[in-house]
């Protein structure tokens, strides 16, 4: 790996709506190597896909606005490309898989004439070449190249996706953004998902956005994961890191909540309450109305973001031994 | 202990213009009081349909359906009214089963009306906060209306409902599949502590193998409408004998670093449940397939006491 891909310093999003500001996102740092790949995690509303529509240039304005921070891609700020700027990116540079692959595609094109359209606006190449290059890009995802001149309708969920994927990797992108690409597919269809997905990462050496609430798949396929709670990333840190040495309460509720098929236990663990309403966020830490470790010190006030080891960050004040680095006292 | 619910060959065929699609075929369990049967299979396995055929909410193309020792295959509406105080569903989605223009209280209170339970509306208000308290529901929810709630309160109205008739059984319907994990949490511990204090029957349809083995007493598997395994809890998850179960655990993506990557990748997928033939409905996905697998349905055969596997090979693929 060299050099930084993606890198998002301090990035605040906003929702200025007439009756009230929902801060979906709320300071999020994180960057990303090439050929790397991370997993963002957290739950419904935690600001995972508004992250990842700001990356892609794709915050509708208004109501969103960025209020902060910079997302640089390629040592250029996505916050202030132009519109053109914008469109030679996306699906070229940055392209992104959606949840449900049913709304993501067109339904009155044949899905050979949804790939050849997006190769043929970022590439030199005439009709033809194009058209191969799509019916390449299907067979490559396992559908068959016959099926070239079907309409999205004609396909099942697993096979539509394939189709996403096969859209999103036809310019050989270097960073993929997938956003739940599994969680409409069922259990065996999303392994077939992910190992495609995995092994054409690795073949072009695509770096890769994987946003899910689902550890497993975080398992599975990322090199570093990223926690997210109420816009902010409470935990960063390699796989390794996360899975093995998790230190935010909020992480460890998250393990903890999860039925595990390997274990015997009855009673899950669970973390109390509901995810604050963005809209009305706490003062402090946003954690701090269900932490079952929290004290005075958290309810007001910046918290503390400590890098415990190279790479493994953590924001909150139980951390702060003295030894760590703080990174934004 | 005694058996409250049995289904015998229980069949549910829909006529579509391209044939018979059969969505349930021929499948036999029971459940006994105060347990958990949970029913797992992928989308389209009929496993929502065999739910709804047991409650009345299809109706049945053949079988019968035996409920606290009384046949309810074919019942009139009156007694089915009175059965449906026994017998309660929660729905997957807690956004699109609750009457958006009902507020918390009288969407729980509903059934007491319906049935005419309560004889003031004193006794009915108080019946519904206890409810509510049961659920784990604030007081201030009340008055609400749907939409003011968060998923998991949703999703508790939706229990609160289904339990104020004090029924014996509950089809849970995917009830914590709309739900992010930490809610998910929630609810199931919920759902547990309200079967064991209420002594509650349950019915758990779900796609979830992780969230079956935690609830369930005995787990079966569904293919194409079928039954292709059944067995306890605990020993599915030990020792699997049906391809099609094997494939479906190996595929659950495990949350721990470095789990070893055995997964099986089924080719393919799920065929069309419109007019099978003579054949084992796995058999064009399934790795151990051979062509007699196409010629012949298996039966589902009781391969090691109470565990019952429908599969041609299931004793030599798994050295039996």
């Amino acid at each position: 790996m060299g050099g930084k891909l993606l890198e998002i310093k301090d990035l605040h999003i906003h929702y200025v709506l007439e009756e009230e500001t929902v801060y979906a996102v709320n300071g999020l740092n994180f960057s990303l190597e090439k050929g790397e790949s991370i997993g963002i995690v957290g739950e419904t509303g935690a600001g995972k896909t508004t992250t990842a529509l700001a990356i892609m240039g794709l915050i509708p304005d208004p109501p969103g606005r960025i209020i902060r921070g910079s997302i640089m891609f390629e040592g250029q700020d996505v916050t202030k490309m132009s519109e053109a700027q914008l469109r030679n990116l996306r699906g070229n540079k940055i392209s992104m898989v959606f949840q449900d692959p049913m709304t993501a595609l067109n339904p009155v094109l044949s899905v050979g004439d949804q790939i050849e359209e997006v190769i043929l606006l970022h590439n030199d190449v005439s009709r033809v070449e194009a058209r191969e290059k799509a019916i390449e890009m299907l067979e490559m995802v396992g559908i068959p190249c016959e099926r070239h001149l079907d309409y999205p309708h004609q396909f099942s969920g697993g096979m539509r996706q394939r189709v996403v994927i096969a859209m999103a990797l036809a310019c050989n992108p270097n960073l993929l953004i997938a956003d739940e690409p599994t969680t409409a597919l069922d259990v065996t269809i999303q392994a077939q998902v992910l190992e495609l997905m995995q092994r054409l990462r690795k073949e072009h050496g695509t770096a890769m956005i994987m946003i899910t609430h689902d550890l497993g798949i975080v398992a599975k396929i990322c090199d570093k994961v990223a926690i997210v709670y109420a816009g902010e990333i409470v935990e960063l840190g390699s796989k390794k890191d996360i899975f093995t040495d998790m230190k935010h309460p909020y992480t460890v509720g998250l393990f903890n909540s999860i039925p595990d098929i390997e274990s015997d236990s009855k009673e899950l663990h669970v973390i109390e309450g509901a995810m604050p309403d963005p809209s009305h966020l706490p003062e402090g830490c946003k954690f701090y109305p269900r932490c079952p470790d929290r004290t005075d010190v958290c309810k007001t006030g910046r918290v503390p973001t400590y890098e415990l080891t190279p790479g493994h960050i953590v924001s909150c004040v139980k951390f702060d031994t003295g030894g760590s680095k703080c990174l934004n006292c | 202990m005694s058996e409250l619910l049995r289904v015998e060959n229980l069949k549910k065929y829909f006529p579509t213009r391209q044939g018979m699609l059969q969505a349930v075929d021929d499948i036999t369990f029971s459940v006994s009081a105060g347990e958990t049967l949970g029913i797992v299979g992928e989308s389209g396995c009929g496993k929502s349909t065999l739910g709804r055929v047991i409650l009345h909410l299809h109706e049945r193309t053949d079988g019968r359906i035996i409920f606290n020792g009384e046949d309810i295959s074919d019942v009139s509406r009156a007694r089915l009214k009175e059965l449906r105080k026994d017998m309660q569903i929660i729905f997957q989605d807690p956004y699109s089963s609750l009457d958006p223009r009902k507020t918390v209280a009288s969407i729980i209170g509903e059934p007491l009306t319906i049935y005419r339970l309560t004889k003031s509306r004193n006794e009915y208000y108080e019946k519904v906060l206890k409810m509510m308290d049961v659920v784990g529901l604030p007081e201030r929810t009340m008055y609400l209306y749907p939409h003011e709630l968060d998923g998991g309160l949703r999703q508790r109205v939706g229990i609160a409902r289904a339990l104020i008739l004090q029924p014996k059984l509950i089809v849970c319907d995917e009830p914590v599949s709309a739900l992010d994990v930490s809610i998910q949490a929630q609810i199931l511990n919920l759902m547990m502590r309200l079967q064991e204090d209420l002594g509650l029957t349950y019915l758990f349809i779900t796609h979830d193998l992780s969230v079956v083995k935690h609830v369930s007493n005995d787990i079966m598997v569904m293919y194409l409408g079928q039954m292709v395994e059944k067995a306890a809890a605990d020993e599915i998850f030990k020792h699997r004998y049906h391809p099609y179960t094997k494939a479906l655990i190996s595929a659950i993506p495990i949350p721990k670093y470095g789990a070893p990557d055995n997964q099986i990748i089924l080719k393919g997928e799920i065929s069309s449940p419109i007019n099978i033939g003579n054949t084992c409905r796995f058999a064009p996905r399934c790795i151990y397939a051979k062509p007699d697998c196409f010629d012949q349905e298996p039966i589902l055969e009781e391969v090691v006491p109470n565990h019952f596997v429908k599969c041609h090979y299931a004793r030599e693929i798994n050295n039996l």
